[in-house]
C-alpha cells in the first residue's frame, strides 16, 4: 500500500503553511526520523520528518509552495516492493469536494443597515498606515523605547536567542545586546522578584512572561512587591515596569494553559492593566506602559500575535492608558468588549447589523484606570448594553461595568446588562468541549437580541 | 495497602534474556506511541501542545523496574513515556491525546494533563516545576501513614531551576519522606541548553544543602537507571529520607511539535541517535548475547506496530466526550 503523506500541523495554530524546501526527491529512500521538508508556519520554520519508511514515489506539492492548508497530500511513499505506477495511482486520486460553493443566503427578515466604523483618535491629517501583526507591533514599540531609554531592558524566558517563545522579541537581542535583552532560567518567582527590585533602584524593566499562566508563579511580587510599594513607602520608591506576555486561551492547550486572568490583576490597586486588541492599541499602550512611572501589566494574546491590522505609521505613536475606543458608533446597543473579545463583539456587529440593529462597539483597551464614562456616555444613548470577554463570569469585568452602570445610568437602562463570558469550567482539552466553553459570536448576537427584545 | 510485587517486573540487577525482553518491548512500545502520536499531530487529530519522549525511554522503563506495586509517580507535561511504563493503556493515553471519550480524563485533560488512579499516576502537569511538591505530598502521605511506598517526581533540567523544588527538598529532607527525585536531565529547556540555565550543571547535587544524596546516571542506559533505582527506592524505603537520581538523557525531538529546536546542531542529535540510542543498546544486548534473534526482534517490533495502530485507531474513533461533560467533574 501507498503512504500519502500530508501537510501537517506543526503548531496548535497552524492551519496552512509553505513547503519552503524538499530535502528528499522522488525515488530516494526514508526511513523513520529522516528529514523530508523544510515547512515554514507563522512563526518558524520547521523540519518535518518521515514516520514509515519507504521510498518517496511522487512529489504531488512543488517546494516554494505557500498556503498549503494542512493535511493536503504533499508526496507519496512506496512501502517495501512497490513500484512508481502506485505513486501515479495514489497522486492522481480525485480532489477533494469542492465547499467554496456559496450557501444560499437566507434572506434577512429585517432591513440590513450600513456599520459605522470609527476613525482612530488623534492620528494626524495625511498620516499613512501599514497592516501589520500585533507580535511585531509589540516588538516594535519595545525597541523603540529601548533605543529612547537605556534604562529599559526586557528579561524572561527564551526572549534572547530563541527570539521569543512567540517570536515578540525577534531581533531584540542582535540590536540591543545581551546585557538587554536577558534569557532567564524557569524561575519566574525569582526573576520577577529581581526585575522589581532592579525597578525600586531605577531601572525600568519589561518583563516577559512566556504565558499569564505562569505567572502565578511571580504573582506575589507583581502584587505584594510591585503594585503596593508606592503606597506602604509614603511615596518614596516604586516600581517603574511592564509585566508582559500572552494571556487567556490558546487552541487546545487544556485547563493550565487557557485562563484569562484580566480580573485578577484589575482588581489591585497600585497597578495598571492594558489589554489590547488591535496591533495599533498593541504598540502605542506598550509604548505609553513603559513609560508610565507605575507598574503596568500588559495582557497579550497568542491568537491576536498572528493577526494584521493597520497601524500609523508615525515615529512616536501612542495610545493614552486609561481611555477606551469606539470602534464602531450605534445607537440600539452598547457592546463593552476587549482584548479578544472584540473579534466577537465586532463580527456580532456586523450581523447584528445585518438584522438591522445598530451596535456601539467599545474597546476597553485599559482595564485599570476603567474608562467607565465613555461606558456610561454610550449607554444614555443606546439604553442597553452587552459585555464582552473570555474569562470566568463570576466576579468579571463585564459584573463591574453592570454595577457602575447601575450606579451611574440606571434610569437610561432598558433591559439589564448582559454579561457574555468564557463558562463557567476549566478549560476541556476536547475540541468540542473547548468550543462550548470559549465566548462566541453567537452568544453575543443572541445577548444584543435579547436585551434589544428582538 | 497493597504490597503485593508486579508480577510483570522482573527483579534481577543482573540482566537475563527476559528482562532485557522486556525492557526491549517497553521502549519500543513508547518510541512507536510517541512516533504515532507525532504523525496524528499532524493529521490535526492531536491539538494544543503535544511533547515528545522520544530519546529518554531508559528513564521511565528503567525506573519503573526497580518500583513496586502501590508506589506512586507524577511528572510534567512530557508524560506519555511515564504513562505507558507504568503500565496505562495505550489506547486511553492515545485517546486522551486526540481529546475522546476513551480517554483516560475523557478527553477533558490532553496530552499535558492525564491521571489514573488505579495507576498511582499523579499527572501530567503543565506548570513547569509543580509537580515536585506534589511528589513530596505523596511520599508525605506514604509517611503519614507508616506504609512503606515511595514516590518518584519527575522533572526536567529546566524545572531543576525553579524555587518550589528546593522548598520542597528542604521539607523532605527534614521530614525524611521516601521521595526519589528524578531529574530528566535532556540538557535542554525548551531552547535553553542547561549551561545557560544553570550555575552549576551537575544537578544531582542540589539537594547537597539539605543533605540529600544525589547521583548522576547514564540515562540512556536502561540497567544503569535501573540499578541506581534499586539504590534509590531501598535508601527511601528504609526511612532514610528522600534521594536525588539525575537522568543524563537526551531528547531527539523538538520541544513541543512547534519547535524548530535551532538552538542545537542536527550533527549533535545524529550523535546522540548514533552513539547512545537506549533501544538500539538493548538490541545489541539481545543479539550479540544471542538471547534473540533478529527474526525474534522483528516479531517483536511488528507486534507493537500492531499495538500502537490499534490505540491510534482506537483514539480516532472513539467519540468526542459527550456535550454534558463540559459541567461535570468540577466539583465532587
Ligand atoms: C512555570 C512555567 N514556566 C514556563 C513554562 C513554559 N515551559 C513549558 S516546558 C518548558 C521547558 C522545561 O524544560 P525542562 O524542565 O528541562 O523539561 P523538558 O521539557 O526538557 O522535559 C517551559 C519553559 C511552564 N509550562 N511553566
Ligand atoms: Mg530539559
Amino acid at each position: 500500500m501507498t503512504i500519502q503523506i500530508l501537510m501537517p500541523a506543526l503548531s496548535p495554530t497552524m492551519e496552512e503553511g509553505t513547503l519552503a524546501k524538499w530535502l528528499v526527491k522522488e525515488g530516494d529512500t526514508v526511513a523513520s526520523g529522516d528529514i523530508m521538508a523544510e515547512i515554514e508556519t507563522d512563526k518558524a520554520t520547521m523540519e518535518f520528518e518521515a514516520v514509515d519508511e519507504g521510498v518517496v514515489g511522487k512529489i504531488l506539492v512543488a517546494e516554494g509552495s505557500e498556503n498549503v492548508a494542512v493535511n493536503t497530500p504533499i508526496a507519496v511513499l512506496l512501502e517495501d516492493g512497490e513500484d512508481a505506477s502506485a505513486a501515479e495511482a495514489a497522486g492522481s486520486a480525485p480532489p477533494a469536494e469542492d465547499t467554496t460553493a456559496e450557501a444560499p443566503a437566507l434572506a434577512p427578515a429585517a432591513q440590513p443597515i450600513a456599520v459605522v466604523e470609527v476613525p482612530m483618535e488623534d492620528i494626524p491629517e495625511g498620516t499613512t498606515f501599514t497592516s501589520i501583526p500585533v507580535r511585531e507591533a509589540l516588538r516594535d514599540a519595545m525597541a523603540e523605547e529601548m533605543r529612547l531609554d537605556d534604562k529599559v531592558f526586557l528579561m524572561g524566558e527564551e526572549v534572547a536567542e530563541y527570539q521569543g517563545a512567540y517570536k515578540v522579541s525577534q531581533g531584540l537581542l542582535d540590536e540591543f545586546g545581551a546585557k538587554r535583552v536577558i534569557d532567564t532560567p524557569i524561575t519566574e518567582h525569582g526573576f520577577t522578584g529581581i526585575a522589581t527590585g532592579a525597578a525600586f533602584a531605577g531601572l525600568r524593566p519589561i518583563v516577559e512572561f512566556m504565558t499569564f499562566n505562569f505567572a502565578m508563579q511571580a504573582i506575589d511580587h507583581i502584587l505584594n512587591s510591585a503594585a503596593k510599594t508606592r503606597y506602604m513607602s509614603g511615596g518614596q520608591m516604586g516600581a517603574q515596569m511592564v509585566f508582559r506576555g500572552a494571556n487567556g486561551a490558546a487552541a487546545r492547550v487544556g485547563a493550565q494553559h487557557s485562563q484569562d486572568y484580566a480580573t485578577w490583576y484589575a482588581q489591585i490597586p497600585g497597578l495598571k492593566v492594558c489589554m489590547p486588541y488591535s496591533a495599533a492599541d498593541a504598540k502605542g499602550l506598550l509604548k505609553s506602559a513603559i513609560r508610565d512611572p507605575n507598574p503596568v501589566v500588559f495582557l497579550e494574546n497568542e491568537i491576536l500575535y498572528g493577526r494584521s491590522f493597520d497601524v500609523p505609521d508615525l515615529d512616536d505613536f501612542t495610545v493614552p492608558i486609561g481611555k477606551a475606543k469606539i470602534w464602531r458608533s450605534g445607537d440600539d446597543v452598547t457592546i463593552v468588549s476587549f482584548g479578544i473579545g472584540m473579534q466577537y463583539a465586532l463580527e456580532a456587529a456586523d450581523r447584528l447589523a445585518e438584522d438591522g440593529i445598530s451596535a456601539e462597539v467599545i474597546d476597553l483597551r485599559t482595564l485599570r484606570p476603567l474608562d467607565s464614562q465613555t461606558v456610561v456616555n454610550s449607554v444614555m444613548k443606546t439604553n442597553r448594553c452587552v459585555t464582552v470577554e473570555e474569562g470566568f463570569p463570576v466576579c468579571s469585568i463585564g459584573s463591574y461595568i453592570s454595577s457602575i452602570l447601575m450606579q451611574e445610568a440606571f434610569d437610561y437602562l432598558d433591559a439589564p446588562v448582559i454579561n457574555c463570558t468564557g463558562k463557567d469550567v476549566p478549560m476541556p482539552y476536547a475540541a468540542n468541549l473547548e468550543k462550548l466553553a470559549l465566548v462566541t459570536t453567537d452568544d453575543v448576537v443572541e445577548a444584543v437580541k435579547s436585551v434589544t427584545y428582538r | 495497602m497493597a504490597t503485593a510485587k508486579r508480577a510483570a517486573r522482573p527483579k534481577k540487577a543482573n540482566s537475563s534474556a527476559e528482562e532485557l525482553l522486556h525492557y526491549y518491548r517497553e521502549m519500543l512500545t513508547i518510541r512507536r506511541f510517541e512516533e504515532k502520536a507525532g504523525q496524528l499531530y499532524g493529521m490535526g487529530l492531536i491539538g494544543g501542545f503535544c511533547h515528545l519522549y522520544i530519546g529518554q525511554e531508559a528513564v521511565v522503563v528503567g525506573l519503573e523496574a526497580s518500583a513496586e506495586e502501590g508506589d506512586q509517580r507524577v511528572t510534567s507535561y512530557r508524560d506519555h513515556g511515564h504513562m505507558l511504563a507504568c503500565g496505562m493503556d495505550p489506547k486511553g493515553v492515545m485517546a486522551e491525546l486526540t481529546g475522546r471519550e476513551g480517554g483516560y480524563s475523557r478527553g477533558k485533560g490532553g496530552s499535558m494533563h492525564m491521571f489514573s488512579a488505579e495507576k498511582n499516576f499523579f499527572g501530567g502537569h503543565g506548570i513547569v516545576g509543580a509537580q515536585v511538591p506534589i511528589g513530596a505530598g505523596l511520599a508525605f502521605a506514604n509517611w503519614y501513614q507508616g506504609n512503606d511506598r515511595v514516590s518518584f517526581a519527575y522533572f526536567g533540567d529546566g524545572a531543576s531551576n525553579q524555587g518550589q523544588v528546593y522548598e520542597t527538598m528542604n521539607m523532605a529532607s527534614l521530614w525524611k519522606l521516601p521521595c526519589i527525585f528524578v531529574i530528566e536531565n535532556n540538557q535542554y529547556a525548551m531552547g535553553t541548553s542547561l549551561k545557560r540555565a544553570s550555575s552549576t550543571p551537575e544537578l544531582y547535587t542540589r539537594g547537597a544543602a539539605f543533605g540529600i544524596p544525589g547521583e548522576a546516571v547514564d540515562g540512556m542506559d536502561v540497567l544503569a537507571v535501573k540499578a541506581a533505582g534499586e539504590k534509590a527506592v531501598a535508601h527511601c524505603r528504609s526511612g532514610a529520607g528522600p534521594y536525588i537520581l539525575e537522568m543524563k538523557t537526551y531528547r531527539y525531538r523538538g520541544h513541543s511539535m512547534s519547535d524548530p529546536a535551532k538552538y542545537r546542531t542536527r550533527e549533535e542529535v545524529q550523535k546522540m541517535k548514533d552513539e547512545k540510542d537506549p533501544i538500539d543498546h538493548v538490541r545489541d544486548m539481545l543479539t550479540q548475547g544471542k538471547h534473540a534473534t533478529p527474526e525474534d526482534l522483528k516479531a517483536i517490533d511488528k507486534e507493537i506496530k500492531k499495538l500502537v495502530s490499534e490505540a491510534a485507531d482506537f483514539a480516532s474513533e472513539s467519540p468526542e466526550p459527550a456535550l454534558e461533560e463540559l459541567y461535570t467533574d468540577i466539583y465532587a
